[in-house]
């Protein structure tokens, strides 16, 4: 139903966002994207967590205003907010003191909607997304899917041209997630709802695969598209479909190969400002740990694939790139076109004892992450052997973020903490070498 | 269980400390220049009609009305204040720099103290009316609620969810619109909630506004609390125990006609998306809500205030200023602050030139002297209170039986104008010869100890069940249970009890510190006294020195005591 003669609905070109780091200079979140959207399309923004897919929708909505570039929406230049666009959020963003239908009719009570039919058109949505019998409910008497519904309900009741959706289905527990998507998919094949195209953001792979027509996928730091793939499999589709998990596969591969490169980048460099700089997720040793331990084990001894890891674990790509991402950091297992294999110090890790694990944390730590190396350092240097968390904070933030620097060294605490390479004092925001006895 | 929400609107934030510097003067200074004006305008007022209390009991209804209205209108212009304040404060960067500070030094300001210069300057703005002094005692209210609505009005604007707030731009809200169907029905909950503090508070100044003796001038407006200073001087224990009596009917009446219905209707715009376990209940709201009569009688007014929400109200487009132009941004803040910073200098300097006029330095030592005495007598009673209701109130707590009955009580309580019962404690410190520096103190807590109790049984009701099970499991008992256990698990709530009570006890020590019966004057050593002696000798350089004193006392205990305190229990000792 949608070909490239379709007419163009909406065109981003050149589209850069970044914002002012707290030591001067800027942080680039999105770099140089371009996007078009033609009528009867879906696409999909599919990335990381902080690939800025959410801050592209936001400038495509209008929401925010890009730093550089600009958005043609039905043929007009984006200024402020634009009509004939709706957008559906990942949190539902429901009024809370207002029933389902008042929450429906929000939209056009803004527009100023005529009373007859504003309440008309809003029984329709009602009556079409599924929620007849619900109108009087508050928000807060029904489910997560029926949140969602209204949101998905007081979106399409003021027929937008594009529906934007933002992780729509990402709050929601697995089984209601589907059900949503497959009556959505239903109601869009059948050509019900009253918008012409969906650009919708996503981390969840098989979530894009099986909802769109494209597909960008989007690399990290600055926020770039790495990749556009084209979903050719027919509607309805199946996960269990060969092509279907073919098609997973790669966009697995295309994630963690980029991932990779970027690894490598910054170990190359020593402990420089880039260094000590570089994000580090926060992720737990005990997450670092379980996911070693599932690859180590059966059927996988020690090489595995990452989409049958993700299934295995029940955990979204998004939950489990940042754990393979610190594992390869540290140097326990390596990331290569979708797999994850253990390295020697890896299959060590997982074999030790407690204190031995520790040890073996400690060291790698201290090679190859360079603020808890640097963080020793300083340490190690002062008489005291203390040091203020104010002093590490104003030097990140000479590289980066205020928010980024606090997450690093969030992190580099709960490392430090284990690996006992240090320890922190939170009533006195304090790092230091010794352990209270 | 709601207990925080109080001081969450007023403490949580931590003020940009050195606007205070202008803040202070700047508010000190106006009252400076309103005292100037009253000064000159202290010409008898033959014309204000005097309207005779009488101590006949069939009078006490009308009275009660009378009082009732008076908070009424007060609750109306507080509002008010709160909507354009607040909403100032919360969408302009420049204004909140100081509306702020200013919020934060207002709400540290002895309100009894001023009543002196309002009155005059109400009854010069409506001459040979009583509505002059009418307007005096509704100010006087007024002052007594605005400014912690106003705080939380502010503080609600700056949380709202960032996810509601682009939904209302993605969907061409007007500001009209956006301010009426997002911004002022999140900020409900929290909103009523500090009303029904405020009104608490303000039962205490109603019944001490309404009867005010400003130099050889007496304004006398009929109400409970004239009816009650009338009793105090025939010396009529009976027609207290009357006016006590219609007191209570006057609350009971308000808190279950007026806000167990706000509140229980104002549960819908929480804005937590799961249901209230216990969700707060109201037989007037139901009995409204279920009328067919009222719906009908209802309905023009909502199909009025659904129009008048339709409304866009055009934004008035400015045209691009040609000032930015030539004025960057960081130039037009500078320009802003010096501006701002002028006006704190001028205040001040005012305020000196006012008090230096006719007072000298001992004045100053005087005054700080009898401060710091106020002072001791406040942190005194605080820890006697605390180490009383403290323990009562988690004893209740635990016991949900108990709190269910015993918390209305203690807030009832703490809403009750202690000030009514102060006759009888004169009478019992004449007939038994007793110390007025010690003896008077309890007074100023009396109205105020109630908070803390309330707030610890709420803590207590609300401390995690399996906390409680742990301690139980490893029989931690005594001692170690009051430590380990149960006080850093109620620290917060305490700490919220605490400030209200402390805060309160300075304004009371206005009151209390001095106290007649008929002819029968107790006086305790203390900077309230100091400052009610001045208020009925009409001298307003010592009235303006000795609230200027106690602003600072009471500013710098919140700075370097309770705050600390709070930051620390929120910081370490939060449960949820």
């Amino acid at each position: 139903m949608m070909s490239t003669t379709s007419p163009l609905l909406l065109q981003a070109k050149s589209v850069c966002q970044a914002f002012p780091k707290a030591g001067g200079g800027e942080v680039v979140v999105l770099e140089n994207v371009d996007l078009s959207l033609r009528q009867g399309e879906v696409v999909s923004l599919l990335g990381r967590s902080g690939s800025g897919k959410s801050t592209l929708l936001r400038i495509v909505s209008g929401l925010i205003k890009p730093t550089s570039g600009g958005v043609v929406v039905n043929g007009q230049p984006v200024q402020g907010c634009v009509r004939g666009v709706a957008m559906v959020f990942q949190s539902f963003a429901l009024f809370p003191w207002l029933t389902v239908l008042e929450n429906v009719e929000f939209g056009l009570e803004a527009l100023g909607v005529p009373e007859t039919e504003m309440r008309h058109r809003a029984l329709a949505a009602i009556d079409l997304i599924g929620l007849d019998g619900y109108e009087s409910a508050y928000p807060k008497e029904i489910s997560g899917g029926m949140r969602q519904r209204v949101g998905f309900a007081r979106a399409i009741v003021v027929h937008p041209n594009i529906l934007l959706m933002d992780e729509p289905f990402s709050a929601l527990d697995v089984l209601t997630a589907e059900t949503l998507r497959t009556d959505f998919l239903e109601l869009w094949a059948e050509g019900k709802m009253p918008i012409k195209s969906v650009l919708m953001v996503t981390h969840n792979i098989e979530e894009a695969v099986l909802m769109s027509d494209r597909i960008l996928v989007f690399s990290s730091n600055p926020g770039r598209v790495a990749s556009e793939i084209r979903v050719d499999i027919p509607q309805p589709r199946s996960r269990l479909d060969p092509s279907f998990r073919a098609l997973v596969d790669r966009i697995y591969g295309v994630m963690t190969q980029k991932s990779a490169g970027q690894a490598r980048e910054t170990l190359g460099g020593h402990i420089s400002g880039a260094g000590i700089a570089m994000i580090m997720p926060r992720v737990s040793s005990n997450q670092l740990a379980g996911l070693m331990e599932a690859v180590a084990g059966p059927p996988y001894n020690g090489k595995a694939d990452l989409p049958a890891i993700a299934t295995l674990l029940q955990m979204d790509a998004d939950d489990l790139f940042p754990i393979a991402e610190v594992l390869q950091l540290l140097h326990f297992a390596e990331l290569a076109e979708g797999d994850i294999r253990l390295t020697d110090i890896g299959r060590r890790f997982v074999d030790a004892e407690i204190d031995a694990r520790k040890r073996l944390f400690a060291e790698c730590s201290l090679a190859h992450v360079p603020l808890i190396a640097h963080i020793k350092r300083v340490l190690d240097e002062r008489p005291s052997h203390r040091a203020p968390f104010s002093r590490f904070l104003e030097e990140l933030e000479d590289h980066t973020t205020e928010e980024h620097a606090r997450q690093n060294l969030r992190a580099a605490i709960g490392w430090g903490r284990y690996g006992e390479i240090f320890s922190y004092d939170d009533d006195g925001d304090s790092f230091s070498l010794e352990n209270p006895t | 269980m709601r207990g925080p929400l109080v001081v969450s609107t007023r403490l949580s934030r931590v003020t940009p400390n050195r606007w205070d510097v202008v803040a202070v003067p700047l508010v000190l200074g106006v009252l400076a220049v309103i005292a100037v004006g009253a000064h000159q305008v202290a010409a008898p007022l033959e014309v204000l009609q005097k309207t005779p209390v009488s101590l006949d009991v069939g009078n006490l209804p009308d009275y009660a009305l009378r009082t009732t209205l008076r908070m009424l209108a007060a609750l109306a212009a507080s509002l008010f204040f709160t909507l354009v304040y607040g909403a100032l404060a919360a969408k302009s960067r420049r204004a909140e720099l100081i509306l702020i500070p200013i919020l934060d030094v207002l709400q540290s300001v002895p309100i009894l103290g001023f009543i002196s210069f309002t009155i005059v300057m109400f009854i010069r703005m409506f001459p040979g009316s009583t509505l002059g002094p009418e307007s005096a005692a509704v100010f006087a209210i007024f002052t007594s609620q605005a400014w912690n609505m106003a705080f939380s009005f502010y503080q609600s604007l700056r949380t709202i969810p960032k996810d509601l707030d682009e939904a209302c731009r993605g969907f061409h809200l007007s500001a009209w619109q956006r301010f009426w169907r997002l911004e002022v029905p999140f900020a409900m909950p929290g909103l009523i909630w500090n009303m029904m503090m405020s009104m608490s508070g303000g039962w205490f100044f109603v019944v001490a506004s309404e009867a005010i003796s400003v130099g050889d001038q007496t304004y006398t407006l009929p109400g409970i609390g004239s009816y009650v200073a009338l009793a105090i001087a025939d010396k009529d224990l009976g027609a207290v125990g009357w006016a006590v009596l219609a007191m209570l009917v006057v609350i009971v009446a308000y808190d279950q006609l007026l806000f167990r219905p706000l509140v229980a209707w104002a549960e819908k715009f929480r804005f937590e998306q799961t249901a209230a376990q216990i969700a707060p209940k109201s037989w007037v709201l139901d009995l409204l809500q279920r009328s067919r009569f009222i719906e009908l009688a209802l309905s023009p007014a909502g199909s009025l205030i659904r129009q008048a929400r339709r409304f866009r109200l055009p934004a008035p487009k400015l045209p691009a200023m040609p000032v930015q132009r030539w004025l960057s941004p960081a130039l037009t803040d500078w320009l802003w602050y010096a501006g701002v910073a002028a006006i704190g200098l001028y205040g001040a300097w005012r305020l000196f030139d006012f008090i230096r006029a006719s007072l000298g330095f001992s004045d100053l030592v005087q005054a700080l002297e009898l401060g710091l005495i106020t002072l001791v007598r406040v942190l005194i009673l605080i820890a006697l209170a605390s180490a009383i209701w403290v323990p009562v109130g988690v004893w209740i707590g635990l016991r949900p039986k108990i709190a269910q009955w015993a918390q209305p009580i203690a807030q009832f309580l703490a809403a009750f104008p202690a000030n009514l019962l102060f006759p009888v404690a004169v009478v019992v410190i004449v007939r038994f010869d007793l110390n007025t520096d010690i003896w008077l103190s309890p007074l100023m807590i009396l109205g105020t100890q109630w908070y803390i109790l309330f707030n610890v049984i709420a803590g207590a009701t609300a401390f995690p069940n399996d906390l409680k099970e742990v301690a139980a499991n490893f029989d931690m008992r005594g001692w170690k249970w009051w430590t380990r256990v149960i006080l850093p698990g109620i620290f917060p709530y305490y700490i919220t009890g605490a400030i209200t009570a402390s805060g309160g006890s300075w304004n009371a020590s206005i009151v209390t510190e001095i106290v007649a019966w008929g002819s029968t004057t107790l006086r305790a050593h203390g900077l309230g006294a100091y400052i009610a002696q001045a208020t009925t000798a009409g001298d307003y350089p010592r009235i303006m020195l000795g609230i200027a004193v106690m602003s600072g006392f009471v500013i710098l205990l919140n700075r370097g005591f309770w705050r600390r305190l709070y930051v620390l229990s929120e910081r370490r000792l939060r449960l949820d």
